[in-house]
């Protein structure tokens, strides 16, 4: 018998606008408007600020660690722009900000998050997503769940999980794309390749060429864009969002991008990284090919930047101000939200801020005033 | 990696003592591998593992895929090949992937093989709050660990027991689980033998001997304890224990101190229900019942998930809690 190819793959990559802020015409054709450019350009600078700010606020003990999301806000806002507010459900990791403000996050929740407080992921009513999530790459079986049920309730809703080209090397990772593949159910997987895995870059976390052909050995349809071209990453997942929602099932995106900053703020990516490649990329930042193509078409020059930054800055001031401004919780925060119901126990604890019999109770050491009366 | 002139001079940290050891073992011992996330290239998100690349090489001192069961389940194959691997989990908060290898394989080899098959490793973990980090970076789940019945679990407080102890754990015929308290990783430097030594595991050591009451602890509450003892009226003759090791329990040196001072508190960060307090004082109980002067006491964590850092400080047992709990046993 003669050997046959039972299968051939091939990935494709898509690239709309380049680094020179030179249009594909073609291939932007009933994506995004003039005037949807513009606003989402405006808003990629106020959350490029907010971010340059929260750094700054790490550094002089004003917030604890922090992982910045400079370099990668074209991955947030396209992809979070392509799916409906108030309908859709994002499911993110932690380098997705921009994609949570859109879809309706107040911004001083994540500043909240990172100064060690948990209510950052108290997530307000109607705001469809789950807070940020800390381990790697354990919240795509969650979008995968929540998928199901938009699925078993015939809701025409799709979840958006986002997570690094790290988190592709973990178990869960695997086992949330055959479960959403088997079931089909709408869920859209955006992996922002970020290059680096805190040290350690891609080509030592995997031997595949892309990330993107990890989705083929699970019946996936699957592309790979560039992640800082906006117009390419809103055109891949409304794509597979519109697809989802029709009943086709899960896509995968892999979104090539780069993480300017340092893992977080505890990092120091000098430490291991080629200071000509972060200065390579950062000639591919989203926010100048935007603003080249946005002056290109004399929709923007350096006044309008001008004042755009200034609003950014009062905008980012007003946020701070409200993050700081909330108190310390009091210590029955501790206990509130550990159970519905507080087992005696726990009740006590509370009361008395104590674990130890004799202080919760201290008349038995015959002590007559209670520690904490 | 060998010693600068400040460590020389100045003694070393809890971190400058793993990575001493882990230099030595290195180099004494070509079975021995490092693996784990980031320990290579950068030395570790804590620099525990500094330099160790560059001298041994990265067959060594791997950067592996990001995949906590991914390095426990190939470290157990590591070790059953013949190799004396050395995985490392980046938080305690992230041994949860790992739990199913370490607990359901790397715990129960020798068990089902009845002992035809080990698995020699010891995984490091940086453990603990203290440190002001994100969510699932300050837990103390030691209790989950040394209830798994195979391992062995360390955490030790000091530079020198860490590595002492850390040499004994790499060469013990089981797995052992070596946590390390990120809270004193750096907070202070002492004289460590600079030579070959180990601690035994299993051994608990009487940091101050005292007549009235015996205090129990391990990893950083070490140090919130000793503050205590600072604060006390001078009356109070306090005996502090300082673990050091989790599992085996250094029974004798418990029981002995309590029938000696009949009043014991134990000091732990992790939540107070079912915690190694909790064996602590039914050991005590067991052992020392005609001696007891007054109930054992649990300063301990609460029964809640491990609060955001806002609220951190108010959730780990502080030298207020155990001065307060100390007296009441006394008063008792």
């Amino acid at each position: 018998m003669p050997i046959k190819t039972v299968y051939t793959a091939q990935i494709d990559h898509l690239q709309i606008l380049d680094e020179n802020g030179v249009l594909d015409e073609k291939l932007a054709k009933d994506t995004l408007t003039d005037d949807q450019v513009r606003y989402l350009y405006e808003f990629m600078i106020t959350c490029r600020t907010l971010d340059e700010v929260a750094f700054k606020l790490q550094r002089s003990g004003r917030m604890g660690t922090y992982p910045q999301n400079k370099g990668q806000e074209a991955n947030a806002i396209g992809s979070g722009f392509a799916a409906k507010k108030g309908v859709d459900f994002l499911v993110p990791c932690y380098r997705e900000n921009a994609a949570l403000f859109l879809h309706g996050l107040p911004m001083h929740y994540i500043l909240l998050h990172w100064m060690g407080d948990e209510r950052g992921n108290q997530i307000p009513e109607g705001v469809n997503m789950t807070p940020l999530s800390i381990p790697i790459g354990t919240q795509m079986l969650h979008a995968t769940g929540i998928a199901w049920a938009f699925k078993l309730r015939k809701e025409a809703r799709v979840a958006i999980t986002y997570f690094g080209d790290g988190a592709t090397s973990e178990g869960d990772f695997h086992e949330a794309m055959n479960f959403a593949s088997t079931l089909q159910v709408p869920v859209v997987f955006y992996c922002q390749n970020n290059q680096w895995a805190i040290s350690v870059p891609r080509e030592n976390q995997m031997n595949s060429e892309t990330v993107a052909q990890k989705a083929i050995a699970y019946g996936m349809p699957t592309i790979q864009v560039d992640g800082n071209d906006l117009f390419a990453v809103y055109k891949a997942t409304r794509d597979a969002v519109e697809r989802a929602r029709a009943g086709g099932g899960p896509s995968f995106i892999e979104a090539v991008t780069y993480r300017l900053a340092d893992h977080t703020t505890a990092d120091d990516a000098r430490r291991y990284r080629d200071p000509n490649e972060v200065e390579a990329w950062m000639g591919k930042d989203p926010i100048i090919r935007l603003r080249k193509f946005l002056e290109g078409k004399g929709l923007w020059n350096a006044d309008l930047q001008a004042a755009h930054e200034e609003k950014s800055r009062a905008i980012v001031a007003e946020v701070i101000k409200t993050a700081e401004g909330i108190a310390k919780p009091s210590t029955d925060d501790i206990f509130d939200f550990t159970y519905a119901t507080l087992p005696a126990e726990l009740e006590a604890q509370k009361r008395t801020m104590r674990t130890a019999s004799l202080a919760q109770e201290p008349q038995q050491a015959g002590l007559n005033n209670p520690v904490n009366a | 990696m060998p010693r600068t002139p400040m460590m020389i001079e100045k003694g070393l940290t809890l971190v400058d003592a793993i990575n001493e050891a882990l230099y030595q073992e290195l180099e004494r011992d070509p079975r021995v591998v490092l693996l784990g996330e980031d320990v290579g290239l950068n030395g570790g998100v804590f620099r525990v593992t500094e330099g160790l690349q560059k001298v041994f090489g990265a067959d060594r001192v791997v950067d592996t895929p990001l995949a906590e069961s991914g390095i426990m389940g190939t470290a157990i194959g590591l070790a059953m090949a013949g190799m004396r691997p050395i995985p490392e989990i980046q938080f305690e908060g992230f041994l949860g992937p790992a739990y199913d290898q370490l607990c359901n394989h790397a715990a129960r080899y020798r068990t089902r093989t009845r002992g035809a098959v080990t698995i020699p490793l010891t995984v490091r973990v940086p453990w603990g709050g203290g440190i002001h980090a994100p969510e699932l970076h300050s837990d103390s789940p030691e209790a989950i660990y040394a209830h798994t019945p195979g391992l062995k679990v360390v955490c030790p407080s000091t530079p020198s027991d860490a590595k002492g102890l850390l040499l004994s754990a790499i060469r013990d015929p089981d797995p052992v689980v070596f946590f390390e308290p990120k809270r004193v990783y750096r907070s202070y430097r002492e004289q460590v033998p600079e030579g070959d030594y180990t601690i035994p595991i299993g051994q608990a050591k009487v940091v101050q001997e005292g007549s009235d009451i015996t205090v129990i602890t391990w990893g950083a509450n070490v140090f919130q304890c000793l503050e205590a003892l600072d604060k006390l009226p001078d009356d109070v003759s306090v005996e502090l224990i300082d673990l050091r090791t989790i599992y085996p329990i250094d029974t004798d040196t418990i029981i002995q101190s309590v029938q000696k001072t009949g009043r014991c508190v134990v000091v732990q960060e992790a939540p107070k229900t079912l915690g190694m307090a909790s064996e602590l004082a039914t050991i005590i109980q067991e052992h020392c019942f005609l001696y007891l002067k007054a109930p054992v006491q649990r300063v301990a964590g609460f029964d809640t998930v491990m609060p955001y850092y806002k609220l951190e400080l108010d959730y780990l047992p502080d030298a207020k809690r155990i001065v307060e709990t100390i007296g009441l046993t006394m008063a008792y």
